[in-house]
């Protein structure tokens, strides 16, 4: 099969993108992990669930942020939501933009609920009705939605990337699901980071956590190598190296360090945050790389 | 004054006729006020204006293939098939499957009466997408008005019954402006003179509908596709391809991520049961 060839334009996705991806991602791990815990864990996990849900409100926060910054127009972000011609609803489902701007919507009310829910247990009290409203099977139904949205917010920028004609981004079908996974990593990295400053949270949990982030973390590195080889039958994946094997360095050193930190007497002396920071590094550089990488 | 029928309309660049004078450039920039960018020596040929952008509607590219020859001057020079200096002037080529257009988020990209393709500048609001899916790097992004900008077919001239004005300032007719089946059947003819007069190489790109479904702006050209710098049939894709793939990746990823957060989460249940 010969090479693709792209003779696309960069769109100068830079910063600000890097930030809503990153960001967007461990919000919508973060509500993943907290339903997971809340429905399936066991009782001493519900403090961690509770973190997870704020956590995932308080990176949501910055996203619509980060994307309206990075528009030309900033004051016309409400067109991604109606179409400004014909003042009717701009909803393309076949636009990974357009889908993604709807579901950031509804994902935003659901992380919203679900962190002031969480925030009245607690102890916020004034919140209770809410937090008696979330429990139940209601509760359970309502985290279950905001699961799969939150699944979409995460995922749809990889997918976004791949719908163009981009090199790199429109060789690999599976970015979708390589952010998708890595979110998921970034999220329990994340909350395992806050559990261990706080004395909370179970011992157990954490343990849980742990073996969660190394379920995780092989679920990511076989979803990049199923990438790499798709960018590499294109005969695009000279563009992520050279100066971005660094990033591939800060990517696997944060998918590795779970298992070594679990197994390496040596590396047991550790700080107990090594390991969580080095995960968040590692979603972040994936990023970075993706992105950078394709528009160099 | 005469108006345009509300049928398909585009252009045909002859590029065995285009002299590279880059008076359709300068007409473009003129008509529709483009600034242009800071002038850039590109120690690239005759090529001072690089690429299509937001200030660059218009661009002649130059292809030098001139023929070794090992030295030896012959004589009459040779003149390669006439693939030996090219010349096309690019432009938007207004797909009948337009990427753009396929994932502008704000519908701020529409077809127009005349089959063209036009970004509202009212509507953009900046996002860049059609940027990332255009496969010909048609679009740049104008950060003066902040929104994405490409040539319009000279809407606003066509709705007044006058020609775009490359077209009208092109000196060779390299570039013909009219109804699409027109300029079609006036293709036709020109290809086949230049294959009789022994020019081989002689192609149409994106007459038929093998390359975006056809499209409004179509070149004959003297060399392949990949030559000018334009995706040949294997290569001219839509960035729609990937939406199938890509969100039954991130749906199997889900359950994947679910089925092992669940093994990682009832853990301890399950030790407590047993």
């Amino acid at each position: 099969m010969p090479p693709a060839e792209h003779f696309a334009a960069a769109p100068n996705w830079e910063w600000w993108i890097l930030g809503y991806f990153f960001f967007g991602g461990l919000s919508g791990g973060s509500y993943a992990i907290g339903t997971l815990l809340r429905l399936v864990g066991a009782p001493a996990d519900q403090r961690a669930a509770r973190i997870a849900f704020i956590t995932s409100f308080l990176a949501l926060v910055p996203c619509p942020i980060f994307l309206t910054l990075d528009l030309g127009q900033p004051t016309r972000f409400i067109n991604m939501l109606f179409d400004a011609s014909s003042g009717g609803l701009a909803f393309k489902p076949w636009s990974p933009m357009s889908l993604g701007s709807w579901a950031l919507l509804g994902f935003g009310l659901f992380s919203f609920v679900s962190f002031v829910g969480a925030v009245a247990e607690s102890g916020w009290h004034a919140a209770d009705p809410i937090a008696r409203i979330l429990r139940g099977t209601f509760g359970a139904a309502w985290s279950i939605i905001g699961t799969g949205l939150g699944f979409f917010v995460c995922g749809y920028t990889g997918v976004l990337l791949s719908v163009s004609n981009q090199p790199v981004w429109s060789d690999g079908w599976p970015l979708g699901g390589v952010f998708l996974a890595s979110s998921l990593t970034g999220a329990v990295a994340l909350l395992l980071l806050l559990a261990r400053s706080r004395r909370d949270v179970d011992a157990g949990t954490a343990v849980r956590l742990e073996l969660a982030d190394r379920n995780f973390a092989i679920l990511e590195i076989v979803l990049i190598a199923v990438f790499l080889v798709t960018v590499a039958i294109a005969g695009t994946i000279g563009k992520m190296a050279g100066v971005w094997l660094l990033l591939w360095v800060v990517v696997f050193a944060g998918l590795a360090a779970p298992f070594a930190l679990s197994r390496v007497d040596a590396a047991r002396r550790w700080a107990p945050v090594t390991a969580p920071l080095l995960g968040l590094l590692s979603v972040l550089a994936l990023r970075a790389l993706v992105i950078f990488s394709a528009q160099s | 004054m005469a108006v345009f029928q509300e049928r398909p309309m585009g252009f045909f660049t002859d590029t065995s006729i285009c002299i590279g004078c880059k008076a359709c450039e300068v007409a473009c920039k003129e008509w529709n006020e483009l600034e242009g960018n800071k002038p850039e020596l590109l120690l690239d040929s005759f090529d001072n204006t690089g690429q299509l952008d937001a200030q660059n509607w218009r661009h002649v590219e130059f292809i030098e293939q001139i023929p070794d020859n090992n030295g030896v001057v012959m004589t009459p020079t040779p003149i390669a098939g006439g693939q030996a200096w090219l010349m096309m002037s690019d432009v938007c080529k207004h797909c009948q499957n337009a990427s753009c257009l396929e994932v502008c988020p704000t519908n701020a990209i529409v077809r127009t009466e005349y089959d063209s393709v036009l970004i509202q500048q009212d509507v953009c609001n900046g996002c860049r997408d059609c940027i990332s899916a255009c496969p010909y790097g048609v679009i740049g992004f104008n950060e003066k008005t902040g929104t994405a900008h490409k040539c319009t077919l000279c809407y606003d001239r066509l709705q007044n019954g006058m020609q775009p004005a490359c077209a009208k300032a092109c000196p060779t007719d390299s570039i013909k402006f009219g109804y699409l089946d027109d300029l079609q059947v006036a293709a036709d003819k020109r290809l086949a003179a230049l294959q009789t007069a022994g020019y081989k190489k002689a192609q149409l790109y994106g007459r038929d509908a093998t390359v975006y479904g056809g499209l409004n702006a179509f070149f004959l050209l003297m060399d392949t596709p990949e030559v000018y710098k334009l995706p040949n049939a294997q290569n001219a894709t839509l960035p729609s391809r990937n939406n199938l793939a890509g969100y039954a990746g991130g749906f199997f990823t889900a359950v994947v991520g679910l089925v092992a957060g669940v093994l990682a989460f009832r853990s301890q249940r399950m030790n407590e049961k047993s």
